[in-house]
């Protein structure tokens, strides 16, 4: 962007929010909105203690299980509706009212199912992020050229080869796409499954300083979810570009 | 049809040799009828074209002698042998190249190898040669999008090559490839058909290819398919590329054949 012949670094438009956050936050006029040197402040000192480091760590084991299970069955479930009919007729209904389902209705049947505890997170953020990752994997198993696993099938393919070394790669770019999307929906499914179940890791800071009112100490914990969230979809992002050249070239 | 009977011999039975048998193939898809009793004899070390109208069911053909797709009747055997499915005696060569794009060169010409476990540094230096061959050393390092249409049809030859099979099935192979490419590609492949001393069979529906690359043309009828013609084009091989474009003969079987089609197209 440019302006007035200048030309505008990237993070500019992150920049000119951050001054109005701590204008605003200056003028005193919304209690909810500290100043933003305040929060950082606060963000920095919190870090630091044993309590966020305890909800960080419960909350990313949580995340990972949940994020992992989802991706393996995601994965699977994709791949057997993306290549057998049966499959994808048995199937796609589910996952169609599941993807777009307001999930965290679901959260207080789930804790009845499974408890007050990690196991209730985990499942959530299965939930969350499963769903997306099936239908993207599915597509893209679609889309693996039929010539390509003929190729296979010429050339002596077993069928474990036939998976492992062609058809899942060609749909690596859909897989990762998917992948991405269901990270970001993890992200809230872990936070809305212990909000919800409110006992434990960053749910329970969440409860805790916004029952006290504690702003600061709220935004700083809001904030840092947020940047996670954002570098980690990042992350997938840039191996996805990594293999964007395929899809031409499939 | 009024051509002349010395540039055009027609030819039901092959003497001597036979690589490929099809015997009696039908195939239909659901009410249509695509092929209808096919009877050919391939013979070894040649290279027979299949000819015909588009839709004629020419690459359905192909790959029924490939093992990819079942025909509904009839059977193929492969040197006495009746196919059941794809097998390591013939090979194919794909219309849109089939390559992984993730994979190089080098990689993508060793992978029938490395279906067969061959360990890496004796399938590399079979792929390495191949390479050499359809004129491609320098770009062992290079990915598929990095490549020209003509010269990923050479990753796809030279992949067939690399395994070896006594057969080789070729699918329109040239189509993707823009003309110029096609031409001095055409006149490699001769080459290569010389040097190789393989069983070839293409598909293609250009009726001057046909008739430059082939010994044999068969050519099929419109849906459903049957065998309406063999030729066997009689060219001086030997002659330079130039010099078989004006041959007398080769203009007149491509005539001959043009005179035949003419009526399927619309």
């Amino acid at each position: 962007m440019t302006l007035y012949g200048y030309r505008v670094p990237m993070m500019a438009s992150l920049l000119v929010w951050c001054v109005i956050w701590e204008l605003v936050g200056q003028s005193g006029l919304m209690f909810l909105v500290p100043p933003l040197s305040s929060v950082m402040m606060a963000g920095i000192a919190m870090v630091q203690t044993g309590t966020w480091q305890a909800a960080a760590l419960i909350t990313l084991h949580s995340f990972a299980v949940g994020m992992v299970l989802a991706i393996v069955v995601g994965v699977t479930l994709g791949v057997l509706m993306g290549r057998f009919k049966a499959a994808d007729e048995l199937f796609s209904i589910w996952v169609n009212i599941f993807v777009s389902a307001p999930l965290s209705a679901l959260v207080p049947v789930l804790m009845i199912l499974f408890g007050m505890g990690e196991t209730t997170v985990i499942v959530t953020v299965f939930l969350f992020a499963v769903w997306i990752i099936v239908l993207d994997t599915r597509a893209g198993i679609q889309h693996v050229p039929n010539s390509l696993i003929e190729m296979g099938r010429c050339y002596g393919a077993s069928p474990f080869a036939l998976y492992g070394k062609i058809v899942l790669l060609a749909a690596l770019p859909e897989i990762l796409a998917g992948i991405r999307l269901g990270l970001v929906r993890g992200v809230k499914g872990v936070v809305i499954g212990q909000l919800l179940v409110a006992i434990i890791g960053y749910g329970e800071l969440f409860e805790l300083y916004s029952r006290s009112f504690d702003m600061e100490n709220f935004w700083a914990l809001t904030i840092i979810l947020f940047v996670a969230a954002m570098l980690m979809s990042a992350a997938i992002e840039h191996i996805e570009k990594k293999v964007d050249y395929y899809a031409g070239v499939r | 049809m009024t051509v002349p009977a010395s540039a055009i011999h027609a030819v039901t039975q092959v003497a001597g040799d036979v690589a490929v048998e099809v015997r009696g193939i039908c195939k239909n898809y659901g009410d249509i009828e695509a092929l209808r009793l096919i009877d050919l004899d391939f013979p070894r070390g040649k290279l027979t074209t299949l000819l015909g109208p588009s839709g004629c069911g020419k690459t359905t053909l192909l790959k029924i002698i490939a093992g990819l797709v079942e025909p509904t009747s009839g059977e193929v055997r492969v040197n006495g042998k009746t196919v059941t499915g794809p097998g390591p005696e013939r090979a194919f060569v794909f219309q849109d190249f089939a390559l992984m794009p993730w994979a190089t060169v080098m990689r993508n010409v060793a992978f029938g190898l490395e279906l067969k476990g061959m360990g890496k540094a004796e399938r590399q230096s079979i792929a390495r040669h191949y390479i050499a061959e359809v004129g491609l050393t320098g770009f062992e390092d290079k990915y598929p999008h990095e490549l020209s249409g003509g010269m990923r049809q050479r990753v796809g030859l030279a992949r067939a090559f690399a395994v070896n099979a006594e057969v080789l099935l070729l699918d329109e192979p040239f189509s993707a490839v823009d003309e110029q490419n096609r031409r001095k590609f055409q006149e490699d492949l001769l080459q290569l058909v010389e040097k190789e001393r393989k069983t070839f069979i293409f598909v293609t529906h250009s009726i001057e290819e046909a008739v430059y690359v082939s010994d044999r043309i068969v050519l099929l009828s419109r849906r459903p398919s049957r065998v309406a013609q063999i030729i066997e084009p009689k060219i001086d091989r030997t002659a330079s590329p130039d010099a078989i474009r004006r041959d007398q003969g080769y203009l007149d079987t491509v005539e001959e054949i043009w005179q035949g089609l003419k009526h399927y197209v619309d």
